[in-house]
């Protein structure tokens, strides 16, 4: 049997377009710094750090953990590297869970990070294969014909994504570390913004920002030192899952991917939820284009196939009125440091059930999910946290 | 840590960011049931497998089937029709960028094929673009021909009725 992990602290940055006052160093090492403040906990007190970032070639640094090390106090300790594209973030957290599930570990320190203004993530993205076409320009040119293949499978109205924008950006100006702040947001602007990868517009589509996550994940005994020492509570994890498949085979389903399903299946069992939508309090799901919302709503058993959009129109999973608020963080549409974004959501999760998301606090919220996902919709990583001790 | 402050004279401030250009080259090993398939494209073929256990036929193979975790060994040549199954318009710039915008990328599905790629659409107005459309292959003159997909220009209509979409569907 695992022993319990409990998040204890949790740190993010201010997200920017660009951080031209720090290095990639001095950007993990602002965020891992809060997290340990927020735990009550010195560097000397932390046993190992797992770090997480998208691919090499988006900074053209190789192994950039090794040159981080020294910032991460990361010296003499054990340190891991974690590679699942954009689900990283996610990843790289329950790695770090892992080996304190493990009883490996009193205290792990978990750090993830892009800094997209020292990268280009469109040309990494893009890189020329004997056996596949230039064609591809960026994730969005990958994404965008399946978002086309979900709206005719679920015959959709061509407004959901633009609400899913709207709303997303509405709930970032509640979340002052969030890069986008749009007062001004509309379903108007959202239209008229440039078709960048047609059926998705401009402000449909996930900003390119500098930013890091950290979090100390403890065990039972390190969370009763750090709420004694702090006054704040943890949170408990209550699942954790990982799962991948193939990018390309014959039957596979783009829209509704296989992996998501059994990973939701899995963490959910784990956590003892049969109905997500019903038990969980709020969630934030990596959604980088605003059709994901209600693409996810639907891998992830919160509503039955062809209606996950009926949900965001509906305004279910609005911060404001909605029974299951989904990226009341405003998600990784209004942040976007690429290997941060998951380790975002699953930190938001943690900060909900702790009752510390300030503003963008759904009242009262005892389990959240985490959600990531990566590369061609391929890998997929998740954790549900409770304000609760799990049996 | 020191306190000095370093006072620059120049009036653009003090630097803080260098683009500094990189490339990279390298080789790119196919292996035997990706090589068939480049070799195809040299002779103006699409050359795809089948699996043994599932009869689904890949273009391009990679020499196994991740659903049965078999090795592929028959060769089949395909057709140079096929459908659209679906399909975005790139509007967006980016470095290396080797075709001018706004253009067509149409997820291809080959008659005969159980798997899509990505392919440029071309002598097709953008408005005209549609998922089902029947599409067939323009390749590059015969002394110009390739081992990469390269060789093929681009995909246009024939202008046959559009697929039904329950021909396509589970490729989507
Ligand atoms: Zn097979």
């Amino acid at each position: 049997m695992a022993n319990r992990v409990a998040v204890i602290g949790i740190g993010q940055t201010h997200h920017r377009s660009k951080r031209e006052d720090v290095s990639i160093a001095g950007l993990v090492r602002e965020a891992a710094q809060r997290a340990l403040d927020d735990a009550g906990c010195t560097w000397a007190d932390i046993d190992a750090v797992v770090v997480g970032k998208a691919p090499d070639m988006f900074e053209g640094i190789m192994m950039p953990e090794h040159y981080l090390a020294a910032a991460l106090g990361a010296v003499g300790k054990p340190m891991f590297r974690v590679h699942t594209a954009g689900s990283v973030g996610g990843s790289t957290a329950l790695v770090a869970a892992h080996l304190v599930a493990a009883g490996l570990h009193q205290r792990v320190l978990t750090v993830a990070f892009e800094k997209q203004s020292d990268s280009d993530a469109m040309w990494a993205l893009s890189v020329p294969q004997p056996f596949s076409a230039p064609l591809l320009a960026g994730a969005g040119g990958y994404f965008a014909p399946i978002i086309r293949a979900y709206m005719r499978r679920s015959g959709a109205p061509n407004d959901v994504g633009m609400r899913v924008a709207v709303k997303d950006r509405l709930q970032a100006l509640k979340n002052p570390y969030a890069h986008l702040h749009l007062p001004d947001i509309s379903m108007k602007m959202v239209e008229e913004s440039v078709l960048l990868w047609d059926p998705l517009h401009y402000l449909e589509s996930c900003p390119s920002s500098d930013g890091a996550a950290a979090m100390v994940l403890g065990s039972e005994q390190a969370a009763t030192v750090a709420e004694s020492a702090t006054g704040r509570r943890p949170a408990w994890v209550h699942g954790m899952a990982m799962r991948s498949e193939p990018t390309m085979f014959a039957g596979r389903d783009q829209v509704n991917p296989q992996a998501g399903r059994d990973c939701a299946k899995d963490v959910y069992a784990q956590a003892g939820i049969t109905n997500p939508r019903a038990e969980l309090d709020c969630a934030e799901v990596y959604v980088p284009f605003s059709w994901y919302e209600p693409m996810w709503l639907e891998n992830l058993g919160f509503a039955a196939q062809g209606e996950g959009w009926k949900l965001t129109e509906s305004g279910a999973t609005a911060l404001d009125g909605g029974d299951i608020p989904w990226n009341c963080s405003g998600g990784v549409l209004s942040s976007n440091p690429i290997g941060a974004s998951g380790m975002l959501r699953f930190l938001e999760a943690a900060l909900q059930v702790r009752g510390m998301a300030g503003e963008h606090q759904v009242e009262g919220a005892r389990k959240a999910l985490g959600h990531a996902y990566g590369g061609g919709a391929q890998f997929f990583a998740m954790w549900i946290v409770g304000s609760e001790r799990p049996n | 840590m020191s306190d000095q402050t370093y006072v620059t004279s120049d009036p653009r401030g003090s630097i803080t960011q260098l683009a500094t250009p990189s490339r990279l080259e390298y080789f790119f090993t196919a292996g035997t049931s990706l090589s068939k398939n480049l070799r195809g494209y040299q002779r103006g073929q699409f050359i795809g497998q089948r699996c043994p256990v599932c009869s689904k036929v890949y273009v391009p193979s990679r020499g196994s089937c991740p659903v049965d975790g078999v090795a592929l060994t028959e060769e089949v040549e395909l057709k140079n029709t096929g459908t659209v199954t679906t399909f975005c318009v790139v509007n967006v710039p980016f470095a290396g960028q080797s075709i001018k915008i706004p253009y067509i990328a149409g997820q291809i599905l080959l008659d005969g094929a159980n798997l899509s790629f990505m392919g440029l659409i071309q002598e097709c107005e953008l408005e005209e673009v549609r998922m089902g459309m029947r599409v067939e292959a323009v390749w590059v003159d015969k002394e110009d021909l390739v081992p990469s997909l390269a060789s093929v220009k681009y995909f246009r209509p024939t202008g046959e009725p559009d697929a039904a979409y329950e021909t396509y569907q589970e490729y989507l």
